[in-house]
């Protein structure tokens, strides 16, 4: 009996502490989360205050950081070497799970983290021809030694802090999802860039454009999908002069038998998620000139709009040696700052849509698509294996085709993981090229003058942005800028022939040729993602652009601005001014047939009418037109353009769409075709008011409160994995919108705002909602989100000594 | 009391250098040496980890001002009161204590019955 009781306790304890022990599923190791000694305590975290000094045996010379009431680190060293070192320490102590969790979704290596759930993405991922693509980019970053010695200094500096960690340090996630942080290696830095071209140049048409031509033919494709839209406002000022001779444009094929057999292969059947060109991940920037200014000297403003994200997508940092003095943004991941200013100028990025990615129909010799046709011969293709680690189950290899295009992304017969890439086609993508665009902000990190701008601009890659500058000299200047293919109007608006070099990218628009205005006569430069210049523009970038709206309002208000200050650059980040509104509801208004309403429609009616066309958090107005106009778009295209059908097919663009109902009601489009009844253009924006109407009572009750823009809206920013709810900051209230300047949706927003006023030193502001630690058990984990929703700034501190005196200064960190 | 002191102090300084489960080890070499009957050991092992990782727990909860305790919370019990983690906390490592130390108590039995007489006798 005694070795019975013996034996069943010490199996008993022994049990209990194997399942404490381990994750089950998704379920933590409860055992270590909880304990005190190694668990989540030890991630809690209090405001510190206390001087510190950590000998990690990396720098040259010992390294001064100081850090602000916010958390933000200003470093100060001796030379380049231990300015980059200390910027890769110090972000890995406040972001080091975000950083590696990145890069490995860039890698195709989330499967390793969480299991055969993210196979497809992963598979998908390195299909593109990430992996590919990064190991291009990072031999060209180590081959220039002085952006080697960069990268080093950064790699060194975060693995000397994974070093120095404990498991009981590990940040939460890594407690969370049981696994610990690797070394950090140079071609992560390439998987950081990569994974942002990813985000902002893979947009691609191509596919639903090819299905669109093939069933309704060319006329009606460059009537609803033309190549400039109604309502616009480059970039570039229209009327801008080119001031150089450009190369000869590659001649456009012939239509040929052959596009017509692309066309018969566009067309399968997928059912995963759509990934479109989304209009609300775009951006603002501008600066406004001296003249314009009340201090006399240039203001620059940006504000970079992504999917909303905790541990915030930006750390802010100040790098100090005795040749740069430089303070901003910077990605989590890479070295130097990306958005921000030093003594003697200021840039800020937007994203250019260029068309970088073109699918090629890719002819294979046989079904072991060992050779491709292509000029008349059978060429080979290259394999390449990617091999992908999969938690609790055994390895996934996965062969790749190369053509000379790119990767066959999906052979044909394979089930796509998004609808909008094409089976048996090849992906030329500018994410496949060598390049070396951290230099283009090493440089801009130390430019003095428009020389060193324009300099710089010419190293950079992708993904192309408008970048925004202003200088003490007072310069400003624009530049849609990257490398952009040389290639025929409207190449790669459709699926392209991948049998013929005629087809080909022909090259690259000369970097000193790409879009740009230096002081235009307006006394502004601005760029919200539209046009980058107007048709006079000797090169094609692409047919479609963001919608115009934001870019005009800020156009609008920026003209009639006098006597300028960081104040009233704020004011117009935070414009909540609807102009789609404004330019809809005075052609849509008169259309509704008042009869059909009953007094709660008419109500909303004429609160609609009396509306001030501001997406304020209180607006029920902005509600209403918001539903009502997207209701609008699908009773107008959705029974012929369905993009849920075995046919990726795409809407036309809203601009198109209100141009076709001012040109009169007999449009064929406004008929629904799947009704028997022939609908007129009145009849479908009064049902469409009424189906507006009707879905937001159901949402939020009658009429009232409840209808108001910011809870209808809602912004959430969420952790980036999805499940740790707990960790995200649900249902922000804020105004703004898709198609406004403020462009704070349901998910995405402005994720940093600065604004910098140039003069015998800069003087600047910014914002980013988030905070500077990515700890959830960290005062900086969120505490700038309040800050951002109401839309003020924080003064930065911009500091000129390592011993300089400020009221908001906290803390010092010795690094040696 | 003293073997619960015991099991407090000698489990505190295992867990410095020494995993979690570490407290396992500890309560059962301590009621195997010292606990006089189940119920105690039981008692004994419980005590003495719940009491460290409390106070433990405690100390962080009160110099962090509780916004993790809260937010995990939230994501573990799906509460935003921070209580619900300061009582499973304790609870977790106690019962691991507290069997431990009745695993301690038996095994002594079934090996060493005689001193368990004399213990009993004295």
């Amino acid at each position: 009996m005694t070795y019975l009781k013996a034996t069943l306790s010490l199996l008993f304890a022994v049990i209990l502490v194997v399942i404490l022990n381990r994750p089950w599923g998704s379920i933590p190791a409860f055992g270590p989360l909880l304990s005190p000694f190694t668990g989540f305590w030890q991630n809690a975290e209090s405001l510190s205050t206390g001087d510190q000094e950590i000998d990690v045996d990396g720098t040259r010379q010992p390294v001064t950081v100081r850090y602000d009431d916010l958390g933000i680190p200003h470093v100060f060293a001796q030379n380049d070497y231990d300015v980059y070192f200390t910027q890769g320490f110090v972000t890995a102590r406040d972001r080091l799970w975000q950083m590696e969790f990145q890069t490995h979704a860039a890698a195709g290596r989330i499967s390793e983290i969480v299991g055969d759930r993210a196979l497809e993405l992963d598979r998908f991922t390195r299909r593109m021809g990430m992996g590919f693509g990064a190991e291009q980019a990072v031999k060209a970053m180590l081959t220039d030694p002085t952006s080697r010695e960069v990268i080093e200094a950064y790699t060194a500096g975060i693995n000397a802090w994974i070093k120095q960690l404990t498991s009981a340090r590990y940040p939460i996630e890594y407690k969370l999802l049981g696994y610990a942080p690797e070394p950090w290696t140079p071609i992560k830095c390439a998987y950081l860039l990569k994974q942002m071209t990813n985000t902002l140049a893979m947009g691609a048409d191509d596919l639903r454009m090819s299905n669109i031509l093939k069933k309704y033919g060319e006329t009606i494709v460059t009537d609803l999908f033309p190549d400039y839209p109604t309502r616009e406002d480059p970039i570039i000022p229209v009327g801008t002069k080119w001031a150089f001779k450009p190369l000869p444009i590659p001649a456009a094929p012939r239509q040929n038998s052959l596009s017509k057999e692309i066309l018969s292969l566009a067309a399968p059947a997928f059912d995963a998620g759509l990934l479109q060109n989304d209009p609300s991940i775009g951006s603002n920037n501008w600066a406004v000139g001296a003249e314009k200014s009340a201090t006399g000297y240039p203001i620059l403003a940006n504000d970079p709009h992504l999917t909303l994200s905790l541990p915030s997508i930006w750390y802010q940092i100040q790098l100090v040696t005795p040749t740069m003095n430089v303070y901003g943004a910077s990605l989590p991941g890479s070295p130097g700052v990306t958005i921000g200013f030093n003594k003697n100028v200021a840039w800020g990025v937007t994203n250019v849509g260029a068309d970088v990615l073109d699918f090629y129909t890719i002819k294979f010799k046989d079904e072991k698509y060992t050779a491709y046709w292509h000029d008349n011969q059978w060429k080979p293709t290259t394999r390449r294996i990617e091999r992908i680690k999969v938690k609790g189950k055994p390895d996934v290899i996965d062969t790749i085709f190369y053509t000379h295009h790119g990767p066959v992304v999906y052979t044909a017969g394979a089930k796509p993981f998004r609808s909008n890439i094409p089976v048996g086609h090849a992906a030329r993508w500018i994410a496949h090229y060598p390049a070396n665009d951290l230099w283009c902000f090493y440089l801009l990190n130390r430019a003095k003058n428009y020389d060193d701008y324009v300099k710089a601009l010419s190293f950079y890659a992708a993904p192309a942005q408008n970048f925004v500058f202003a200088d003490n000299n007072k310069t400003i200047a624009m530049s849609p800028n990257g490398r952009f293919p040389l290639k025929w109007k409207d190449q790669g608006k459709f699926l392209l022939d991948g049998t013929s070099s005629v087809y080909d990218w022909q090259g690259w628009i000369p970097a000193e040729q790409n879009p740009r205005i230096k002081n235009p006569a307006r006394g502004f430069v601005s760029s919200a993602n539209q046009f980058s210049a107007d048709p006079t523009y000797p090169y094609y970038i692409n047919w479609q652009f963001a919608p115009s709206e934001r870019g005009r309002r800020i156009n609008q208000r920026l003209t009639a601005m006098q006597q300028a200050t960081p104040d009233s650059l704020r004011g117009l980040q935070n414009d909540n001014f609807n102009l789609r509104a404004a330019d809809a509801l005075s052609v849509l208004l008169p259309l509704i047939q008042l009869n059909s309403l009953n007094s709660g429609q008419a109500k909303a009616l004429s609160i609609l009418k009396s509306w001030n066309y501001r997406n304020d958090v209180d607006a029920i107005g902005a509600s209403i037109f918001t539903v009502w106009y997207e209701q609008l778009m699908d009773s107008i295209w959705k029974d012929e353009f369905d993009t849920n059908d075995s046919v990726p097919m795409r809407y036309p663009s809203f601009d198109r769409t209100l141009t076709l109902i001012q040109q009169g009601p007999n449009a064929r489009w406004f008929d629904n075709i799947k009704t028997p009844k022939s609908e007129t253009l009145p009849e479908i924006v009064t049902q469409a008011f009424l189906a507006a109407c009707d879905s937001l009572a159901k949402r939020h009750g009658s009429m009232g409160t409840g209808w108001a823009w910011g809870v209808h809206k809602g912004t959430d920013i969420r952790h980036l994995v999805p499940a740790l709810e707990a960790f995200s900051a649900l249902d922000v209230q804020n105004g703004g919108g898709a198609s406004v300047v403020n462009a704070t949706t349901e998910w995405h927003g402005p994720s940093w705002r600065m604004v910098v006023a140039l003069g015998s030193l800069p003087k600047a502001y910014g914002v980013y909602p988030g905070g500077q630690s990515g700890n959830p058990g960290s005062p900086y984990y969120q505490n700038m989100i309040s800050t951002w929703a109401k839309g003020e700034l924080n003064e930065l501190i911009y500091l000129q000594t390592a011993t300089e005196k400020h009221s908001r200064l906290r803390h010092k960190l010795i690094v040696k | 009391m003293i073997q619960v002191l015991l099991i407090a102090v000698l489990s505190f300084l295992a867990q410095l250098i020494l995993p979690w489960w570490s407290i396992a080890i500890v309560a059962f070499l301590i009621c195997f040496w010292r606990s006089r009957r189940v119920g105690s050991a039981l008692r004994e092992g419980f005590l003495g980890i719940a009491l460290v990782w409390l106070v433990y727990a405690l100390l962080i909860h009160l110099r962090t001002e509780g916004v993790f305790t809260s937010r995990m919370n939230l994501l573990l019990l799906k509460s935003t009161s921070p209580l619900g983690m300061l009582v499973i906390t304790p609870f977790l490592g106690g019962l691991v204590g507290g069997i431990a130390g009745m695993a301690g108590y038996y095994i002594r039995q079934a090996i060493l019955p005689s001193q368990q007489f004399a213990m009993k006798r004295r």
